[in-house]
């Protein structure tokens, strides 16, 4: 058997491929799938905050690609659920430290152990990482804020995606791409200020698999290291739960993407 | 607030600007996409030749890099100015 890897990648740094990465994963993991989460961004590891296991990595991917460590040795269990791993980047080592045979090792080995699901998280860029990040995967999600550069940043990406993968190279089909829309606001939309989902929809001419809105809540999660998706009260981590039940092939509409209507009084006396 | 206000243009929406250039700049990169990285260079070189006997800009001239199942072509193509052109080649 051979576990689904799905990158998570955007190509422009901080729209949020970490906190999906986190997310997704989580919920595959609730979904009762077991899936490995892999920290691609050698040097700057930031995964393992996020997910709040960052005081229990002792041995990392590196290790792994290099031998030092088995993947059994490497891999976190997460504390919330049984069947859900973290491994986590080099923080010391050069990023060449990865290489593409390293990387299909640890791949490899992962679904010899039964994993149905490896997220892999990317960093940003489209160098070395961003590409051994993409280039075994089966599914893509391409995390996008509704703003220029990233818009810009995430067409490059879905060219790479379905020209530098291996899937493209063998001529294996190529590979599933979902767009994740996040950091929506929905009121800024409305006033013109903001990018629609439609309009990026438009312009890069594929649908979207998710809307998360900007929520306070993102933080909140990042500072006590609880990915967001076990959060269901914010709208955050209910949209991130219908995302992961979409990639799991669900149909679920789209939630959060109109602004709270104002009330007479508010309309009449502002706030 | 000035009462008039309300009578005055309202400048257009910035995600609409922002769709507008978002669109034709993304365009223009798809199109040249998985060309040749000699592909702006060379498109300048042809440029100062073609100068050397027509009065052409930059944009009069055309380049599209298209893929086909197993072979790449390469269209070259050059607007040329109404009227008659230069005939004197520079020396």
């Amino acid at each position: 058997m051979t576990a689904e890897i799905i990158v998570v990648t955007s190509g422009k740094g901080g729209v949020g491929k970490t906190t999906t990465s986190a997310s997704l994963a989580t919920g595959l993991a609730i979904a009762g799938k077991k899936v490995a989460v892999i920290d691609f961004d050698v040097g700057l590891r930031n995964l393992d905050l996020i997910m709040g296991c960052e005081r229990r990595v002792v041995y990392d991917f590196i290790n792994v690609v290099q031998g030092e460590a088995t993947l059994k040795q490497a891999l976190i269990k997460d504390k919330r659920h049984d069947n859900l791993y973290v491994l986590a980047a080099s923080q010391t080592r050069d990023k060449d430290a990865l290489t593409q045979e390293g990387v299909e090792k640890v791949l490899d080995g992962l679904s010899e152990e039964g994993f149905d699901y490896v997220v892999c998280d990317s960093p940003a860029g489209i160098e070395k990482g961003a590409h051994l990040a993409m280039y075994f995967a089966d599914h893509a999600v391409v995390v996008v804020n509704p703003e220029v550069s990233s818009v810009r940043d995430s067409d490059r990406i879905l060219g790479l995606l379905s020209s530098k993968t291996r899937r493209a190279e063998r001529g294996e089909g190529a590979i599933t791409q979902h767009l994740l829309l996040t950091r929506y606001n929905p009121a800024r939309v409305e006033a013109g200020e903001m990018l629609s989902v439609k309009d990026v929809e438009d312009i890069l001419g594929i649908s979207v698999v998710g809307v998360i809105p900007e929520s306070e809540n993102v933080l909140a999660a990042s500072n006590s290291g609880v990915p967001v998706i076990l959060d269901a009260n914010s709208l955050a981590g209910q949209a991130y739960s219908d995302t992961v039940a979409r990639v799991l092939g669900e149909d679920r509409p789209l939630r959060f993407i109109d602004a709270p209507k104002k009330g007479f009084f508010q309309r009449v006396f502002g706030g | 607030m000035g009462i008039l206000d309300f009578l005055k243009r309202k400048p257009e929406p910035t995600a609409t600007v922002a769709k507008e250039r978002l669109r034709i700049i993304v365009a223009q990169e798809r199109s040249t996409r998985g060309a040749p990285d000699y592909l702006p260079m060379m498109r300048n070189e042809l440029l100062e030749v073609i100068k050397k006997y027509v009065h052409v800009d930059l944009d009069a001239i055309n380049i599209n890099f298209e893929r086909d199942s197993g072979h790449e072509v390469l269209e070259l193509s050059v607007a040329l100015p109404d009227g008659k052109a230069s005939a004197t080649p520079a020396t």
